[in-house]
């Protein structure tokens, strides 16, 4: 192999391989980013059940944090990701019997990080719910709001507001979680990392970069989240 | 007011008769997980190869074994290199706190994945140097390669909690400790330290588990750990039930230790309660 200079293979172009590690911190940020709004939405409905007085709904909110906290991260997406397809298989052959099922990693891994993120935000949104006082709900009644319009105008605004730092957290531990997906062959970035390492041999330079590029995800969602807290709190004031 | 009034008054009100909507919400979604949980005994049932488990068993076993001792090693070296980086943190000298920042920066900031990858096939290619200095029987080892990347890892988080349970003592028990002549060290261990454990339990409890689900990583660098033997078992057998019974014995591993931890909390705090 000839001898190539490290601004050589960090170029961009067909010698280099900037262009492939773009294209994965591409694939990390759109896998981050889709799996945010599933994993809220689920994560808020998981603590609004553990949060109710019914009994039966605790105790279903209560497992589905206790088994996706529980399980490693790794073992969680293998087992979707082999386990989904058998599954989806056995349905489908009930209807078409030679159909053949292939999950694609992007969408294993999105599930997956789904289920850790919304176990994890759950408990934020938890906390947050125990420290909205009662009064709160019972003045929206007094005014004559319904439950649904109690929770969305009065108890959603200070909920978000008290459960942003938690969820920053989840969404930091997100952000590295998106590098397990790698070990199921999707293209992003520690995954384009690893490639260009191999047929390199240069290892340390690659693997380096990929961990500046996950401390820059990381340092920029913090100053987009700190714009945003700035944002928040102004409409606090007023 | 008498005293079965008073009863009356602070009894929580009555639960709500009959199949209100939330009642029948929960059942369906605790019948589902009921459905659920029986399906995969089903399947463990209906899949039952006793050939399987006498094959495997032995080699889930010793992968434990490499599981438990892969994170008690690496626990216990991060305990110890956690005290300078915290030392580091808590410093008032700019550049000790600067470096100490910067490290527990970038082990916090990047994925454990990534860094255990730096170590085993990042510093094992610069093989020649490390002959020459004689430390690459150590990164030849995955286990041990492992065994680092982790205590690296798990120092910068512990540092954070050492740090962050010794400033929860309020700076009035340090100058008491002052003024009755003891010094730094013993103010420490005699009046910091026990009060800063009770704050450090619970994260340090969480650090564990944390430790043990992250250590299912090291399978990919080809540690023959639980989850390592578990891959093995997979891509010989193409046996789903590889990977559940992995995960069944990681979450009782990690029940077990959640409620201790929550057991050991309530020892230690019983003289806070009334």
């Amino acid at each position: 192999m000839p001898a190539q200079s490290i601004w050589t293979l960090l170029s961009w172009g067909p010698d280099g391989w900037s262009d492939d590690i773009a294209s994965g911190v591409l694939v990390t940020i759109a896998l981050a980013l889709a799996t945010l709004p599933i994993g809220l939405v689920i994560g808020f409905f998981v603590a609004f059940a553990k949060q109710q007085e019914e009994p039966a709904l605790r105790l279903a909110g209560n497992i589905y944090t206790t088994v996706f906290r529980g399980l490693p991260e790794l073992v969680t997406l293998f087992l979707f990701f082999f386990g989904m397809p058998l599954l989806l298989q056995h349905l489908v052959r009930l209807f078409n019997p030679d159909a053949t099922i292939d999950v694609n990693g992007f969408v294993a891994g999105m599930i997956v990080l789904s289920l850790i993120f919304s176990s994890y935000a759950s408990e934020v949104f938890l906390s947050a719910f125990r420290a909205i006082p009662k009064g709160q709900y019972e003045g929206g009644y007094a005014i004559g709001l319904s439950k649904w319009q109690t929770m969305r105008l009065v108890v959603l605004p200070q909920l978000i507001r008290i459960a942003f730092p938690g969820l920053e957290n989840c969404w930091l531990s997100l952000l590295k979680d998106t590098s397990l997906v790698s070990v199921v062959n999707l293209a992003e970035t520690l995954r384009q990392s690893g490639v260009a390492a191999r047929v390199t041999k240069h290892s340390f330079l690659f693997y380096s970069v990929a961990a500046l590029i996950f401390l820059l995800l990381a340092v920029l969602s913090s100053i987009a989240t700190s714009y945003i807290l700035r944002h928040l709190g102004r409409r606090e004031a007023r | 007011m008498t005293v079965s009034q008073a009863i009356a008054i602070d009894k929580p009100p009555p639960q709500a008769r009959g199949w209100p909507r939330a009642r029948i919400l929960g059942y369906a979604l605790v019948g589902i997980w009921v459905l659920f949980g029986a399906g995969i005994v089903a399947y463990l049932v209906y899949a039952w190869n006793a050939e399987f488990f006498a094959r495997y068993a032995p080699a889930y076993l010793q992968g434990l074994g490499t599981t438990l001792s892969l994170v008690s090693i690496s626990m216990v070296l991060g305990a110890i290199f956690s005290l300078p980086v915290a030392y580091g943190r808590m410093s008032k000298n700019r550049i000790l706190s600067g470096l100490a920042y910067c490290y527990v920066y970038f082990f916090r900031g990047t994925p454990l994945l990534v860094q255990t990858y730096l170590v085993y096939y990042g510093v094992g290619s610069f093989r020649p140097e490390l002959e020459t200095v004689g430390l690459w029987w150590f990164f030849r080892e995955a286990f041990y390669c492992g065994v680092f990347a982790f205590s690296l890892n798990t120092a910068a988080y512990q540092a954070e909690i050492l740090r962050g349970a010794i400033e929860s003592v309020p700076r009035g028990q340090w100058e008491g400790a002052a003024s009755l002549g003891l010094h730094k060290l013993q103010t420490l261990r005699k009046v910091v330290l026990p009060q800063a454990i009770i704050v450090a339990l619970r994260p340090y409890g969480n650090e564990l588990i944390l430790m043990i689900k992250a250590s299912a990583i090291v399978a990919i660098i080809t540690v023959y750990d639980l989850m390592g033997n578990a891959k093995l078992a997979y891509a010989k057998s193409f046996d789903i039930q590889a990977y559940i019974w992995v995960a069944i014995v990681y979450l009782v591993m990690v029940e077990i230790l959640r409620h201790g931890v929550e057991w050991i909390e309530r020892r230690i705090t019983i003289h806070l309660h009334r």
